[in-house]
């Protein structure tokens, strides 16, 4: 309770103290209105589902190519996990291919697909991708030997192992995987949209730098930001309060 | 329900020298129906490979190991560190096995608190195996053990990462179990005074390559006292047979 008023008091202190910069007029309007100029401008594109619409075009593309990498990631990550040949040659790859910046694969999407949904799905998905194939090899293969032994000791083979132990304890590991997975994707979402885009925040954004319409630049920045913490505090942070209530807080 | 070792290899084929490393050599081996047996050596004897091969997790390069029991079942093996499967609650545990084999719930209930009770656990059944200390987390991993109905416990140095004070605990704990239920107890351990005061039999393995050296019958009575000085004398007699008389 502590912690959410302290939070709510400094977000209140910052829109007081930038309010007070922008009635002095520290700097020209231009560069920094005032919070209520921005929250005019915010009301003004949600009324006209400018803001809306946008929401719903990145958060489809978003989903889409997230999906796709969670589908697919997990397989070959199954996969990668229970072969040393394909750890060594798609494995390697995937390690490798990661540490390439996600937006760099905009162009080549672009020639692929056009100008079309289907080249920015694919740079999420290029995102994401590499980071759940990782984490899920790493999560597969690194469960604790004993944990393994424990479970065939009681009798469980094969299928029943990997269901049954194998799968269970590699779940942390694989959740913060899909967790990196999925920042990752975001920001090949938002890096793609800037370069190019029709619809989605990443256009509103630009429209807004366009028309040095600072106002809505920031009220966006503002719905982007919400709407990241949102799928955090939704999503990811019930599985992992409830991994730790499980697993204590010694879970990797 | 007996189990008869009969000239037991192990051997595992090793990149160095392009030769076989032989953990386990000639083993025989014969344990009675409710026998506390416990086997004692050194690191690398092959104590911890000869129990998975009696639970069947391994089989050996040579010889042959038969498990003869009446009602069937595999022998369970209880490991070092109670290994308790960290996202099930103990309760969950005990039920793990029973679970593997599709025993239905209602029962698969029953058994698991029987046996949580048998241990001493019935508080701890909803809690968390990082909620246990660790003798309560070997104490879980024997009712998952038991709730099998195994024909013989195998423990794998099942208190070695215990406080001396609780081991001591579990000792008699283990002892009790055992009076209680009948079962056959193969028990390995790296510590002689423990080996002596828990077992009818101690078996002596000496390493490179693994055999027995000996076995000592430790006839003291039961129940028996952790300060009982005979012990000492059977303690001696395992750890040097050859100055034994």
């Amino acid at each position: 309770m502590v912690g959410v008023v302290r939070k709510l008091g400094f977000g209140l202190l910052v829109v007081l103290v930038w309010q007070l910069l922008a009635s002095l007029h520290v700097w020209p309007p231009i560069l920094m209105p005032s919070p209520l100029a921005v929250a005019e401008s915010l009301v003004d594109n949600t009324r006209d589902l400018t803001i809306p619409v946008a929401i719903g075009a990145s958060m489809a593309r978003l989903a889409i190519g997230y999906g796709i990498a969670v589908l697919v990631g997990v397989a070959i990550g199954l996969a990668i996990s229970r072969s040393q040949l394909l750890k060594d040659t798609l494995g390697a790859a995937a390690v490798g291919l990661q540490s390439l910046p996600s937006v760099c694969w905009l162009p080549l999407a672009l020639l692929w697909f056009g100008l079309s949904e289907k080249a920015i799905i694919f740079v999420v998905l290029m995102g994401a991708l590499f980071s759940i194939v990782t984490a899920v090899d790493d999560g597969l293969r690194n469960v604790s030997p004993l944990l393994i032994k424990a479970g065939r000791a009681l009798g469980a083979r094969g299928f029943a192992l990997q269901w049954g132990v194998v799968l269970p304890a590699a779940f942390p590991n694989i959740v913060t995987g899909l967790k990196t997975g999925w920042s990752f994707a975001w920001r090949s979402l938002m890096a793609s949209e800037l370069l190019y885009s029709e619809r989605g925040l990443g256009r509103v954004l630009t429209v807004g730098r366009d028309l040095g319409d600072m106002a809505q630049v920031i009220g966006t920045i503002i719905v982007i930001l919400l709407l990241g913490l949102t799928v955090n505090q939704y999503a990811f942070a019930p599985i992992e309060r409830s991994l730790a209530r499980r697993w204590g807080l010694q879970a990797a | 329900m007996r189990i008869t070792v009969s000239d037991v290899w192990q051997e595992y084929p090793t990149e160095r020298n392009g030769g076989r490393l032989t953990a386990l050599s000639a083993i025989d081996l014969e344990v009675a129906p409710g026998e506390f047996v416990s086997v004692v050596g050194p690191s690398g004897c092959g104590k911890s490979s000869l129990l998975e091969l009696i639970a069947g997790l391994q089989r050996p390069s040579r010889g042959e190991i038969r498990v003869n029991s009446d009602h069937g079942g595999a022998p369970v093996l209880i490991l070092q560190e109670a290994a308790l499967l960290p996202w099930l609650t103990t309760l969950g545990n005990v039920e793990f096995g029973l679970k593997l084999r599709k025993v239905p719930r209602a029962e698969r209930r029953r058994i698991a608190l029987e046996q949580l009770a048998m241990v001493g656990l019935s508080d701890f059944a909803n809690a968390r195996p990082h909620q246990l200390s660790g003798g309560m987390k070997q104490r879980a991993a024997i009712a998952r053990a038991l709730a099998l109905d195994p024909p013989v416990l195998l423990m794998d140095e099942p208190f070695a990462a215990v406080d001396a004070q609780t081991r001591g605990v579990l000792h008699n704990e283990l002892l009790r179990i055992w009076a209680a239920t009948g079962k056959t107890i193969v028990f390995v351990t790296h510590s002689v005074p423990e080996a002596v005061f828990l077992a009818d039999r101690v078996v002596l393995m000496s390493a490179r390559p693994g055999r027995i050296r000996d076995v000592v019958e430790v006839n003291l009575p039961r129940p028996r006292s952790a300060d009982d000085t005979r012990l000492v004398w059977f303690q001696q007699a395992v750890s040097a047979p050859e100055y034994v008389i």
